[in-house]
């Protein structure tokens, strides 16, 4: 659990890519992923939540800006570097002809020497009943899964991306994911960044969140300070005018007699406004309510006071 | 019965939709054992690890938990072992609750005098006491008792 740095694990500084001439996948996306956190990526399909993570892995060159792992420019690849990350692509692709046993040699003949613990692998592997000699392709859906995130583990990642991936897997299996990615957290002191875009089930697993939309970042921030600082005020039917009395309002939903507000307050704003009944929020309000948020009126990802709050 | 069999005394659980954070929903379990018997001093909890990889969540969820019951002398750890029960908690007189209780009351009635509903009520109430949690200089410890 020594730390040797104290660098973000991750740390994007307006990083851009664009594909061909005109689409850009991730634009000026400016975040710092804390040391020892587990973070969630969230975002609609194509938000640019996988084009980030592999900018992280060093797996393509961004068009602009820069993305540092631990300190270190991502594109540096060399074999230390590499071996600190643990990536779990979508749909966790296995060799499926490859036996688990397979696979496991793989691993051990990819990583550098000494750098892939393969027992760890297998213990964790016979604690889910998952036989060595199988052929991957046999494996339902979520061992396949887990495959992948033992293969990952064993490296002993001190940073470790995900992407997507509980989305194909059903209820059972995803628990089961994610009890073995906890425990494994617990146990190493692992920094993780998870994509997703099923909201629901990240409030438990996750401390920290960066929500992505239109390869911009959307909010960015600790999840317990997001919390604290966003509440739902519900009123009587409000109009323009008394709408614009509430500061920080986020998103406004009416009603036949009823507007609801989502805002977000501030330590110089208070929480509590004549009128307006407040209620606290959940995190799937909080990401689906800047999800929706119009383009124009989005702040600056730097200049976005969740970004720049530092945990005290 | 075995050594090994003595060790999971305790387990959590998770209540995704009570709105109670989950640190203090596990706080408020540990003190709910105490009070109700089935945690007493020298019990161990389960690490860390134990619980994370069980209810598939945050292990700082579950550090920061331990380190308010640790903060409220109910846990100690021991290094390499694991997190020990020690302490009890403490029995609130019976005069105070009377009294808690007749203020609380007569809050209700005027919360409800002022229109309040019952949801608004407790989501005042829930608002409250998280951010008086919230205030690092509360003096208040913070525990939650009587919000499950």
């Amino acid at each position: 659990m020594s730390t040797v740095t104290t660098a973000p694990a991750l740390e994007a500084e307006r990083l851009g890519k664009r594909y061909g001439r005109r689409v850009w996948a991730l634009r000026d996306c400016t975040l710092q992923l804390p040391q020892g956190r587990v973070t969630a990526l969230v975002g609609p399909n194509g938000a640019g939540k996988t084009t980030l993570l592999q900018l992280a892995i060093g797996l393509m060159a961004p068009t602009g800006g820069t993305v540092r792992v631990f300190g270190e420019h991502a594109r540096a690849n060399t074999p230390q570097a590499l071996a600190r990350v643990g990536f779990v692509a979508q749909d966790h692709p296995l060799y499926k002809g490859f036996t688990v046993a397979d696979l496991l040699t793989m691993g051990q003949r990819l990583n550098l020497p000494g750098r892939f613990d393969r027992p760890l692998a297998e213990r964790r592997l016979a604690q889910l009943d998952i036989p060595l000699d199988r052929r991957a392709g046999r494996l339902s859906n979520g061992q396949q899964a887990q495959v992948a995130l033992a293969m990952a583990l064993a490296k002993r990642p001190r940073l470790l991306l995900l992407d997507e991936p509980v989305a194909s897997l059903d209820p059972l299996a995803r628990r089961e994911f994610m009890q073995v990615l906890m425990g494994a957290t617990a146990e190493d002191g692992l920094t993780v960044l998870l994509s997703s875009h099923v909201v629901a089930e990240l409030e438990r697993v996750c401390d920290h969140l960066v929500v992505l939309v239109a390869g911009r970042v959307r909010v960015a921030g600790d999840v317990e300070e997001l919390l604290a600082s966003h509440r739902l005020l519900v009123g009587p039917r409000a109009d323009q005018q008394a709408l614009r009395q509430v500061p920080g309002v986020l998103s406004v939903r009416h009603g036949d007699r009823q507007t609801s507000l989502l805002v977000r307050t501030s330590p110089d704003r208070p929480a509590t406004h004549p009128n307006w009944q407040a209620h606290p929020v959940n995190l799937e309000d909080l990401v689906l309510a800047y999800l929706q948020l119009p383009q124009p009126s989005l702040p600056q990802p730097s200049h976005d006071p969740a970004s720049m709050e530092v945990t005290a | 019965m075995t050594e090994e069999g003595e060790r999971a005394v305790f387990e959590f659980r998770l209540d995704n939709r009570s709105g109670v954070p989950p640190y203090l929903q596990l706080v408020q379990q540990v003190k709910q054992g105490l009070l109700l018997g089935y945690l007493q001093p020298g019990d161990q909890l389960p690490t860390v690890k134990e619980v994370a990889g069980t209810l598939a969540i945050n292990p700082n969820t579950v550090v920061k938990a331990y380190r308010q019951l640790e903060h409220e002398d109910l846990v100690v750890p021991r290094p390499g072992q694991g997190t020990f029960i020690q302490g009890s908690v403490t029995a609130v007189a019976p005069g105070a609750y009377a009294a808690l209780r007749r203020s609380l009351d007569r809050w209700l009635r005027g919360a409800y005098q002022a229109g309040l509903d019952e949801q608004a009520i407790s989501a005042l109430f829930t608002i409250a006491l998280h951010e008086l949690h919230a205030e690092p200089a509360a003096g208040a410890p913070a525990g939650g008792e009587g919000v499950a």
